[in-house]
């Protein structure tokens, strides 16, 4: 690559010195520092000449580098840039003009030290190749086994999985009864089929290529990446989602055969729209359907599972119930899938940031916000959910930052990660206080003979 | 007192960053910021396998060079340059582990290490280093950074000029 005119003319306000580097007589490179001009019109950078034997050779191509770094005393540094030039040096009367005609830099101010680390990646496994050739000694990057699983199985997550299974046991609890053993096998098998989801997500993601074709993921999107850094082989993590999602299956037919099997066909609903949500041949995440399958299978049928193990019928309150938190996790997604935007087009991954336009995936986001909080407030207020669960509002000042990152910063992946972490906390919030909600009314009417509208 | 002259000793303990200068395939310098470490001995730089390029090019020729140049990385009362050329050799033993014996040199320079240590599992990639380390063989030094000024010039625990 050669050096611009817009980057040579910056080079003297982003940097106070350079480094000549060149070969001496000794066959030892020699780097020695000094004072620049840059004319950014002829392509020439003139450096002040240097004494003794730290002399660089005449008419020969050196390696001249800009380096800039700014302490930050007790933590380390920042403001990381380099610019590395390749060129003929000649002695002039003014000192030396170096000409470049090739060049290398990285400025974390304009390329993440994440994505920076991300384009590395292929040079890791050439030099892991390498040295595994060398030695013969597996050298393949490690991470302990606690770490790994997180990683792989995206665990943090889970919360998706939690909140609509609480919200279902919760209002069973309010309109018929509670069994622990019940709700505990519902949450560890909706558990394993949210991991299985992950991961066999992972699967055919890294077999399609969108994950490879991500360098800007963050610790929300991009998939958890363990194939594509060689921690694991897509062989394992297949393995690990056949296996999760074989405990997740048991357990629902278990509590379907225990507890009716009217729960089976939400519990087949529900595996078939994880599996293809990014399987063939449906591949629904492609087809611009992933928000309402997770909105689906995160929202009303977690919930109305939930609630038919503990109360063996179905009924409508758990689904009115479940309807905002649905909408909030698939929100989690779409704002998710806007730094992925990019690799998912490459990929023939076709989201809904990949199919429209900035101003309507903002607009989006405000108006689903907006119809989850109505929901809320509509359902409670016609009783049709108990009315304490209108304090989920207090929840809903938590999208506002999260509308301002999306109109400000939707170019910028690393600028978003706060914001992604906001609307989780958002979908979080929200699903506790729903589940307060219906637990304020079951004390209430635990409490008092008669207890007020407002707590029931 | 190490094997390198005083000055040179108190830079490389100080800089938060130095200039490595390796030479590639070609014959053709190529220079990377990285943190100097020192122990008196031997310099040691560490280098994640992200950015690898550089250890291939030490194993093919072990011939470097280290500056250290910028006066906002430095943090000495008085100011100066010096370049030492050394010979390179790379330990790629232990690429999980290995490095983290230079790591309490490391956290004097970036205490932040420690943080991002920690989240590990967030950059299991960078985390994979290998240990450079350099056993100089002459230095240069420009008592008041001055490179217009001919540098003395010190093989190693000897001075020549």
């Amino acid at each position: 690559m050669k050096p611009t005119e817009e980057l040579m003319g910056r080079l003297e306000e982003r940097f106070g010195h350079a480094v000549i580097a060149f070969v001496d007589e000794d066959g030892y490179p020699m780097s020695v520092a000094t004072e620049f001009r840059v004319d950014a019109q002829r392509g020439t950078v003139l450096l002040q000449a240097v004494a003794g034997d730290a002399q660089p050779p005449a008419d020969e191509r050196v390696n001249v580098v800009f380096s800039h770094i700014r302490p930050q005393p007790g933590i380390g540094y920042d403001e990381r840039r380099y610019v590395s030039l390749w060129g003929p040096l000649h002695t002039t009367d003014e000192g030396l003009e170096f000409t470049p005609d090739r060049i290398q830099h990285w400025d974390e101010q304009e390329m993440t030290f994440f994505e920076y680390s991300e384009r590395g990646v292929p040079q890791a496994h050439h030099y892991l190749d390498r040295l595994w050739a060398e030695t013969g000694r597996d050298v393949r990057p490690k991470l302990s086994f606690g770490w790994l699983f997180l990683r792989t199985t995206r665990l943090p997550f889970l919360t998706a999985t939690f909140v609509p299974i609480l919200l279902g046991l919760a209002v069973a609890s309010w309109t018929n009864g509670f069994s622990w053993w019940l709700a505990l096998l519902t949450l560890v098998g909706g558990a394993c089929i949210h991991l299985g989801l992950n991961v066999a997500n992972d699967v055919f993601d890294t077999a399609s290529g969108a994950d490879e074709a991500n360098v800007n993921p963050t610790q929300f999107s991009g998939g958890s990446r363990v194939v594509l850094y060689g921690l694991l082989t897509l062989r394992q993590i297949a393995l690990l989602s056949f296996g999760l999602y074989t405990v997740g299956i048991a357990i629902g037919v278990g509590l379907a055969a225990a507890r009716g099997w009217e729960l089976l066909w939400l519990g087949v609903a529900g595996v078939v729209l994880s599996l293809f949500y990014t399987a063939p041949p449906f591949r629904l995440v492609h087809r611009g359907l992933g928000e309402i399958v997770v909105a689906l299978g995160f929202g009303p049928i977690m919930t109305l599972g939930a609630y038919f193990v503990q109360a063996q019928e179905y009924d409508l309150e758990p689904f009115l119930v479940s309807i905002p938190v649905g909408i909030l996790i698939a929100l989690v997604l779409y704002v998710n899938e806007v730094p992925d935007r990019p690799a998912d087009a490459a990929a023939g991954k076709r989201t809904l940031p990949v199919r429209l336009s900035k101003d309507a995936i903002v607009n989006g986001y405000a108006a689903a916000v907006a119809v989850a909080f109505a929901s809320i407030v509509v359902f409670a207020a016609a009783g049709w959910t108990v009315r304490p669960t209108i304090i989920a509002l207090a929840a809903a000042p938590l999208a506002l930052p999260v509308y301002r990152a999306l109109r400000d910063f939707y170019d910028q992946p690393y600028a978003l990660m706060p914001a992604m972490a906001k609307n989780i906390q958002l979908h979080l919030a929200t699903g506790v206080l729903l589940i307060l909600g219906y637990v304020i009314a079951i004390v209430a009417d635990a409490a008092m003979d008669d207890p007020p509208f407002f707590l029931r | 007192m190490g094997v390198l002259p005083e000055p040179v000793e108190t830079l490389l303990d100080t800089a938060l960053v130095s200039e490595l200068t390796v030479i590639d395939g070609s014959g053709r310098p190529v220079t990377h910021p990285l943190i100097p470490l020192y122990d008196g001995e031997l310099i040691y730089l560490t280098s994640s396998i992200l950015f690898s390029k550089k250890l291939e090019h030490i194993k093919a020729n072990p011939k470097v060079s280290l500056s250290i140049s910028d006066p906002v990385a430095v943090t000495t009362d008085h100011f100066a340059r010096a370049t030492i050329q050394g010979d390179a050799t790379v330990d790629d033993s232990d690429l999980h582990s290995g490095w983290e014996r230079v790591l309490p040199l490391w956290r004097k320079k970036e205490p932040a290490i420690d943080m991002f240590l920690g989240k590990r599992v967030a950059l299991p990639l960078f985390f994979e280093r290998a240990v450079i380390e350099i056993r100089p063989r002459r230095s240069f030094l420009w008592e008041d950074g001055r490179t217009d000024r001919a540098p003395q010039v010190f093989e190693v625990a000897r001075a020549i000029a």
